[in-house]
């Protein structure tokens, strides 16, 4: 008896020609990642960068993760809560950026953009970005996902899609298809030193504020009365509404917050990049998406730690890993990067770095 | 029924007969919100630029599309706002009079409000600099160069009487109603398609063309007069009834049965083997094109509508194909130039993109529906920047792309790329293919298996459904056929560009798909031929494609999920909440209603 299952529990670990596939993915990966950077560490990659260079890559890699973050909080709630991936949150910052350009050029013609005011006036732009993509955020959640909640996953998910080419061309008619400069700001021009380490100005203020952002929406989750709701009603919405929870407020509420750290990244990453353009949430967005994913979605902390992850990825390895394989013009293949560590992670692990399996089907 | 009153005190709906709650009545809510609904759109319209893009298309005689939508939006919103609500089981029918003419003027009256609001601010704050469409030009079409106080006053008037109008459709009987519906938007349709309809027409001989449309390419009055009347009629006149028919055909012993099927498919080949003759060299182009696409979307129909897996890098595979083509044909393919001819090639080109399928499959079995939908679209996106970035060029030669790919020869006939006439023949011969390999596969074992995938994995698992090599055969056959897409893009265009294999190929793709109707095979065609065809025809709605599609797949899945032409199958399952639902009133409708316990 025992030994029969012994038999048969032996034949059941036969490797089927796809899981054959799956592991071959990963060595190769891990094989690329160590001869990549072994090879550019000791000297014989295509690119050889000093000490500095990489430190500076680093933080840069830092700040642009500190938006993807902010970016991929929206992502992460709204999957906590609905179980969806909402498609059009990319576009939910676009929106900002869009926004935001437009009052900075209308404010960058007053006085106000000169001296001190400048001050307010950022206030002034960062809560209009703020609004914008909080407003297009629930408008989407109203419009377009309300009524196809309980549907097929792929119904709400098309509706995503459709809501997403929607807005960027509604943003591109109304906006033009051009590249839009932002005005400069003189405060944020410069260098800083932090613990001897010289950033950008403009860095700095991305990476301390998005931490601080962070760190309130975490305790505003986990510490306050409204946090809670949302938290039950991640966990069951039907017992969460039998417990006299308001389902239909708190999805809004979640759909709310992720638009404006939406809003909010998409100030963020005006000042740091200095453009707006409609197709600029797309592929931030996509990015966002991986961020939340590998650490693990639906978990708030994960956000945090993908974002930073895959901005250091996007900023390093093209010069550590792809020139150390001998690729020339590496920075070109940085996407390709993004999107192939989204694919090796889903196979290697779905559950992302913090969070729990959702990337396999459990319904 | 019509005696019980539609408002009041439930009390007063006590009469004899079954007890009904008071019908549910336009409310005013209802009404403002969609007087709101009016104003924003025309802002957007007007705020997007349409409205000047669309000045220069005359449909009947001198009035031109731009004031067709402004005519439109407040008929179509005063329309709606008067509409009564659904009446659920146990309440009374609502009565339709004054009171849904009124609900259409106060409307008319709130979407004047929302555009007095916009034209106070788009003409005294200059946003030209960052909204390049809010030009004088557009404020002088709108205010019908009036000024803004006068012009307002026309729209206001305008905006009152045309919803009016629309909300008065609500009194109609149904058929008449929609009868005007069809034979309205037919008219428009006819108008703008006029180079098709007036060349179809001069190239079979019809006389009557020069009645019809003016020099400027509109309709003349006697001729939408005539339109609109034939439609009309058309229309009212009751039809044959298809059910006996189509019993007959059902009767017919199954050789006859397939006899029949054979001579349809045989008349329908022949009048599409017509139809680049029939049409002009540029018109021949334009439907070379939306052939592409439709051999695409067929590819896509069965990875998506048959199998459900949301593939967002479908136009990997067309590159793929594209690509492999050109390397093997090309005789400047800048590695290595093997110089084969297109037949030679395309076993190669095949079995490419079968690998790529593979490939792109492979990874995302185990992934559910929308992260296999985000990460097949990182995988497209991969495609383009591999074949643009500096490592790959010297064998795809990057943003240079490959040149002077040879044409096809099929004995002594030349498909040349240029001469678009003969070049639909090559690609209407792929897509029938497509198209017969997608009914084949529909019944066969593996289309099943597909389904049953679809609907449930788990449950399809259980019942012995081999889910990996069904999901993979999906990849492949989808794979295979957008790669001979991709071969006919490349010899089309005797050369490709890295920049044609963008996402927006892929989302163009599925909104063929969704808006024809998931699995189903007609629907596809037609929605190739509106989606892809149609704005090459129509080319000031070439900037607003993506914008237009966007707002179709919204609507195709908040309305009508199973597409405008749905596979039979397809509709029953999406429906089947609503069919239950149909099947629990009928089972009720003997009982007292329940839902009127608050009201009696």
């Amino acid at each position: 008896m025992a030994q029969t299952l012994r038999k048969t529990s032996r034949r059941t670990i036969r490797l089927t020609p796809v899981d054959a596939f799956l592991w071959l993915v990963r060595i190769a990966a891990v094989v690329a990642i160590v001869v990549g950077t072994f090879r550019t560490l000791t000297g014989r990659g295509l690119v050889t960068l000093s000490g500095a260079q990489w430190r500076d890559n680093v933080v840069s890699g830092l700040s642009l993760g500190a938006v993807y973050a902010l970016i991929a909080l929206g992502y992460t709630m709204v999957y906590g809560v609905l179980r969806f991936i909402n498609f059009a949150h990319g576009e939910v910052f676009m929106s900002g950026t869009m926004i935001g350009f437009f009052v900075a050029t209308a404010l960058a013609r007053t006085g106000l953009w000169a001296g001190n005011g400048i001050y307010l006036a950022l206030l002034i732009v960062l809560l209009a970005s703020m609004a914008t993509s909080t407003f297009i955020a629930v408008l989407l959640e109203r419009v377009a996902y309300r009524p196809l909640r309980g549907k097929t996953r792929l119904i709400p998910f098309i509706t995503a899609i459709g809501a997403s080419f929607f807005l960027q061309y509604a943003f591109a008619g109304l906006f033009g298809t051009s590249v839009h400069h932002y005005p400069d700001v003189a405060q944020l021009a410069g260098q800083v030193s932090i613990a001897g380490v010289p950033v950008l100005k403009t860095q700095a203020v991305v990476i301390v504020a998005a931490l601080l952002m962070m760190a309130g929406l975490y305790l505003f989750v986990e510490r306050t009365k409204t946090g809670k709701s949302i938290r039950a009603v991640a966990e069951d919405q039907e017992t969460a509404q039998l417990m006299g929870i308001n389902v239909d407020r708190t999805i809004v509420l979640v759909f709310a917050i992720g638009g404006a750290m939406a809003g909010i990244a998409a100030f963020l990453y005006t000042l740091v990049f200095g453009q707006a353009f409609f197709l600029i949430g797309f592929v931030p967005g996509i990015k966002a998406f991986t961020a939340s994913v590998v650490g693990g979605i639906g978990n708030i902390g994960g956000a945090m730690v993908g974002g930073m992850l895959i901005g250091l990825i996007e900023a390093v390895s093209p010069n550590l890993i792809l020139s150390g394989l001998g690729i020339p013009a590496a920075f070109q293949l940085t996407d390709v990067v993004v999107f192939l560590a989204l694919v090796v992670i889903l196979i290697f692990r779905p559950t992302g770095l913090l969070g729990e399996r959702v990337a396999e089907d459990r319904t | 029924m019509a005696e019980t009153a539609r408002t009041g005190p439930p009390d007063s709906s006590a009469s004899n007969g079954p007890e009904l709650l008071p019908a549910r009545d336009v409310g005013v809510r209802q009404v403002v919100r969609t007087g709101l609904l009016a104003g924003l759109t025309i802002a957007f319209v007007a705020s997007i630029g349409m409205l000047v893009a669309f000045e220069g298309r005359a449909v009947v005689s001198t009035l031109t599309l731009d004031y067709v939508i402004l005519v439109a939006i407040p008929m179509g919103f005063g329309y709606l706002a008067a509409k009564p609500p659904p009446q659920f089981e146990g309440f009374a029918v609502a009565r339709r009079g004054g009171r849904n003419l009124l609900a259409g003027a106060v409307a008319g009256v709130v979407t004047g409000g929302m555009l007095a609001v916009y034209l106070a601010l788009v003409g005294n704050f200059n946003v030209r600099e960052q909204m390049p469409n809010i030009s004088p030009e557009m404020i002088g079409r709108l205010t019908f160069q009036q000024g803004l106080i006068k012009g307002w006053a026309f729209l206001m008037l305008g905006s009152v009487a045309l919803s009016t109008l629309g909300a008065a459709f609500n009194l109609l009987d149904r058929t008449l109603r929609r009868a005007l519906a069809y034979a309205l938007s037919w008219l428009i349709v006819i108008g703008l398609l006029q180079v098709v309809v007036s060349t179809i027409l001069n190239n079979l001989g019809f006389p009557l063309v020069d009645r019809l449309y003016n020099v400027a390419g509109s309709l003349t009055i006697p001729g939408a007069i005539g339109v609109f009347v034939v439609i009309f009629v058309a229309y009212v006149v009751p039809k044959p009834k298809r059910e006996p028919i189509k019993q007959g055909y059902a009767e017919l012993p199954a050789k006859k049965r397939r006899l029949v099927l054979v001579g349809i498919v045989l008349a329908i080949l022949a009048i599409l083997a017509a139809v680049p003759h029939l049409l002009s060299s540029d018109l021949a182009e334009d439907l070379n094109l939306a052939g592409i696409f439709l051999l695409m979307a067929l590819g896509l129909n069965i990875v998506v509508g048959l199998a459900g897996l949301l593939d967002l890098g479908y136009v990997a595979f067309f590159a793929v194909g594209a690509y492999a083509a050109a390397v093997l044909m090309s005789p400047l393919s800048p590695k290595w130039a093997p110089g084969l001819i297109f037949w030679e090639a395309l076993p190669f080109v095949l079995l490419a993109a079968a690998f790529a399928g593979l490939l792109v499959g492979t990874p995302v079995l185990r992934m559910r529906g929308d992260y296999l939908a985000i990460v097949t679209l990182g995988f497209g996106e991969i495609a383009r920047l591999l074949v643009t970035s500096t490592w790959l060029t010297p064998y795809f030669g990057g943003a240079l792309g490959i040149i002077r790919i040879p044409s096809v020869h099929v004995g002594p006939v030349e498909f040349l790329g240029a001469n678009s006439q003969t070049f639909f023949y090559l690609i209407f011969g792929f897509a029938i293919v497509a198209a017969y390999a997608s009914y084949a596969l529909q019944d066969s074992r593996l289309g099943r298996a597909w389904m049953a995938i679809r609907e449930d994995e788990t449950v399809a698992e259980a019942m012995g459904v081999n889910i990996v090599t069904a999901k993979l055969w999906a990849f492949m056959i989808g794979a295979v056929i957008a790669s001979v897409g991709g071969a006919l893009f490349a010899v089309k265009t005797a050369s490709i560009f890295p920049n044609s294999f963008d996402i927006i190929v892929s989302i163009t793709v599925l909104a063929i798909v969704i808006v024809g109707g998931m699995g189903s095979v007609p629907g596809v065609v037609l929605a190739a031929l509106a989606l892809r065809g149609l704005p090459e025809i129509l080319q000031e709605f070439q900037s607003f494609r993506f914008l237009i599609y966007g707002a179709l797949l919204i609507f195709m899945m908040l309305r009508r999920p199973e597409g405008f032409i749905p596979s039979r199958r397809r509709a029953r399952e999406l429906r089947q909440d609503e069919v239950l639902q149909d099947a629990w009133v009928q089972a009720h409708r003997e009982e007292p209603a329940e839902v009127g316990l608050e009201g009696s």
